[in-house]
């Protein structure tokens, strides 16, 4: 099987295809606009209130988490902190944004005030001009350049504050759930817990032989933002427990990832590597499509790079859509170093260039080590992807015949939404603090990318039992799975989610051998 | 419809199921987001493995329930796409015409869609992009008289403006329809299944027969 996956695979009989261009790519599962809802700034949800929050039904669930725009979230150790309301007017970067995103939230006020729902919370929002409406293309939340350039005028205002307290305006399930909205005073100050947390793993850190065995039951739990970059490194087996040492390999591997761009990058012109080049090439700016960081051309070519290398490098699999997802966590948290501010909106090129390029050697060989243990979901046929998808449903039949059942009923397959809980680890499906958090525990449980992942993904299942169970039809049931409401996640969602997998991990302790993959 | 039991919409005749295929980046999932939700997005991620929307239309006297497939271009993920065939009565195969290369890639699809897919499945060939007149490398001739010749429908949209959208997927359900309620095939070989007689019988109920996979 793995023989026939060559480079050759990638080959077409074409002609030389024009210009590479930006692509305008796919869309990520849209979701219902009549349930689209902006909610007032004022509003400041608490976490413990989240159970109750949690509607009889997918579609109330929705409208009453859509407020992700505007959650203080105080006791959220988020990297990417959700910061607090507010509506002073946007930070410098968020001026950088590209016109479109203006025009996209701008329109995005026409689309939510057209959205009905429960009570006056969307209030706040709108006071759209009623003649907007009139002109744009009917419930038209994603109103091209074109249709919109006529209200900038008379919206630009609002549009500005719109910027900063709801990018993106729809509730698509985003990656880094808010954007450059930091108070004033920036996070919010730690805990007594925190706090001695993050002495614990100072003093783990600070011995001059790190016990690894240590530090990952900690880091199970979650890391603490200021050691991140370190234990991840370490947890990963890049960097070695023995201080002394980690000088000279840090160098040594940085510099043969740099001489793989010298031996390698070149050939992306080449017949034999073009098509691969050229796929990544689309890929990239639909990445992280929402975010301004990667939008900057600088930090576009360090994932050009990584991909371009690992591909040509892992012939077996080559470059597989959704392992370009893979690398944002890591440079992110390695980024986020030397940023202070929030990084979404940070200026790559304002850090030294070593300092650039060591981030960019350091995720790619730390990308390296997480798909080394995952390789063959990207293979030919992606047996990995199929093997876990199946295990999923074996799990799953097991612990909530309910659900099982009810998808048995409607027809539904694990592999229509459970594949790319596989391919993208639920990249996909979670706010990207939430997937950092996440990867605290995977790095610290041994093969947590993939064995461990399994029982997060059923322990996700089932957290949505009841939307799942009142959804009586195939295509309701598809949309929900496809759309699931974590736009407001943080880390106590992710620590709930993590402590059932945990237990169901351990509750089928005895799962047959093919569980194990 | 009971508020506390969610189904995810009205009564309606028909389902059929319509898949999205072509190279990777042409706009197939804009193209299903212009259809079913009337939105277009300059700022959306790869898909990956198959994404699901649906649309209800009105034909004539018949509610028909689109069921809307969108697949992942890339070749990696055919092994895992092809069992979305299975049971789709319509295709919609899209190129860009702004990338010659995407194109060349038609016969190819093709092969695979009627390897994997049912004989009297309903195809339009859809030249998309057209937004990008000025950077147009196919000529719209040309594709014309490949999908006359090979006995498929033909229409260029765009996405980004919606230009044809509505046309396309409406020309691909009519033509179902057609073959559905000619004696032309067996409605099982279909996978299509009325549920109601006529519009005036409609129930509630809201559980297809149809095979969805």
């Amino acid at each position: 099987m793995a023989t026939e996956n060559r480079i050759h695979f990638w080959r077409r009989n074409a002609k030389v295809p024009g210009s590479v261009q930006p692509v305008y790519g796919a869309q990520h599962p849209p979701l219902d606009p009549r349930l689209r809802r902006t909610y007032p700034k004022d509003t400041k949800p608490k976490f413990n209130n989240l159970k109750s929050k949690k509607a009889s039904s997918f579609h109330e669930f929705a409208r009453s988490t859509n407020d992700a725009w505007d959650i203080d979230d105080e006791e959220d150790e988020d990297f990417l902190g959700i910061p607090a309301p507010t509506t002073s007017l946007p930070s410098s970067g968020v001026h950088s944004m590209p016109v479109q995103m203006q025009e996209q939230n701008q329109a995005g006020d026409a689309d939510s005030r057209t959205s009905h729902g429960p009570g006056s919370e969307a209030q706040n929002l709108q006071d759209v001009q009623e003649d907007e409406e009139a002109d744009c293309e009917p419930v038209n939340g994603k109103v091209v350049k074109s249709n919109s350039e006529a209200h900038l005028g008379s919206s630009s205002v609002r549009s500005t504050l719109q910027k900063q307290q709801s990018l993106p305006v729809r509730p698509i399930i985003p990656l880094v759930a808010r954007i450059s909205d930091q108070n004033a005073s920036g996070a919010p100050p730690m805990t007594v817990r925190e706090k001695s947390r993050l002495d614990k793993f100072k003093q783990l850190l600070a011995s001059p032989n790190t016990d690894l065995e240590e530090l990952r039951k900690h880091s199970w739990s979650g890391i603490p933002k200021e050691v991140r970059p370190i234990t991840w490194r370490l947890l990963s087996g890049y960097l070695p427990a023995n201080k002394e040492r980690r000088e000279l390999v840090l160098k040594r591997k940085r510099e043969e990832y740099f001489g793989f761009i010298e031996q390698y990058y070149h050939s992306r012109t080449d017949e034999h590597y073009k098509d691969t080049y050229r796929q990544i090439h689309i890929d990239i700016p639909r990445t992280n499509p929402l975010i301004p960081l990667f939008q900057q051309p600088a930090v576009q070519e360090v994932f050009e790079r990584i991909l371009f290398i690992w591909a040509i490098r892992h012939p077996a699999s080559g470059y597989v859509q959704g392992i370009n997802d893979l690398v944002t966590p890591f440079f992110v948290v390695f980024l986020s170093e030397f940023v202070t501010e929030d990084v979404e909106n940070f200026e790559m090129a304002a850090l030294p260039l070593e300092t650039q390029r060591n981030i960019e050697a350091d995720s790619f060989w730390c990308m390296s080590k997480l798909l080394d243990g995952i390789q063959d979901n990207y293979t030919f046929a992606q047996p990995g992807i199929q093997n876990k998808v199946k295990a999923l449903e074996e799990l799953v039949s097991r612990i909530d015949e309910d659900i099982h059942n009810h998808f048995k009923k409607y027809e539904v397959e694990y592999l229509q939404f459970a594949f790319r809980w596989m391919n993208n680890l639920l990249m996909r499906e979670l706010p990207l603090r939430c997937t950092i958090r996440l990867w605290d525990t995977y790095q610290s449980e041994a093969e947590g990318f993939s064995h461990f992942h399994l029982y997060v993904c059923a322990a996700f299942l089932i957290e949505w039992r009841k939307e799942i169970l009142s959804m009586i039809d195939f295509q309701g049931l598809l949309m929900l799975l496809q759309n699931v409401p974590t736009i407001h996640w943080g880390n106590e969602e992710v620590g709930l989610l993590l402590a059932e997998a945990y237990r169901l991990k351990y509750t089928f302790a005895d799962a047959p051998s093919h569980y194990k993959r | 419809m009971n508020g506390q039991i969610m189904g995810s919409d009205e009564a309606y005749n028909f389902v059929f199921k319509v898949v999205l295929i072509g190279e990777s980046g042409v706009g197939k999932s804009n193209l299903l987001s212009r259809f079913t939700k009337n939105e277009f997005n300059h700022d959306t991620r790869t898909t990956i493995g198959v994404e699901f929307s649906t649309r209800t239309v009105q034909l004539n006297t018949f509610t028909i329930k689109a069921q809307i497939w969108d697949t992942a271009g890339l070749e990696r993920y055919r092994a895992i796409t092809s069992a979305y065939y299975r049971g789709a009565v319509g295709a919609l195969l899209v190129y860009d015409i702004t990338k010659h290369l995407t194109y060349e890639s038609v016969e190819r699809w093709l092969k695979e869609l009627y390897e994997h897919a049912d004989p009297h499945i309903v195809v339009m060939l859809v030249g998309n992009k057209t937004d990008l007149e000025s950077e147009r490398s196919v000529p719209t001739e040309e594709a014309k008289d490949f999908a006359e010749k090979k006995g498929i429908l033909f229409l260029e949209t765009s996405a980004l403006n919606s230009s044809n959208v509505e046309e396309a997927f409406n020309s691909v359900l009519t033509e179902i329809h057609k073959k559905v309620s000619s004696k032309e095939v067996v409605r099982g070989s279909i996978n299509a299944v009325t549920l109601n007689g006529s519009k005036e019988e409609t129930t509630e109920e809201s559980k297809p027969c149809c095979r969805n996979i």
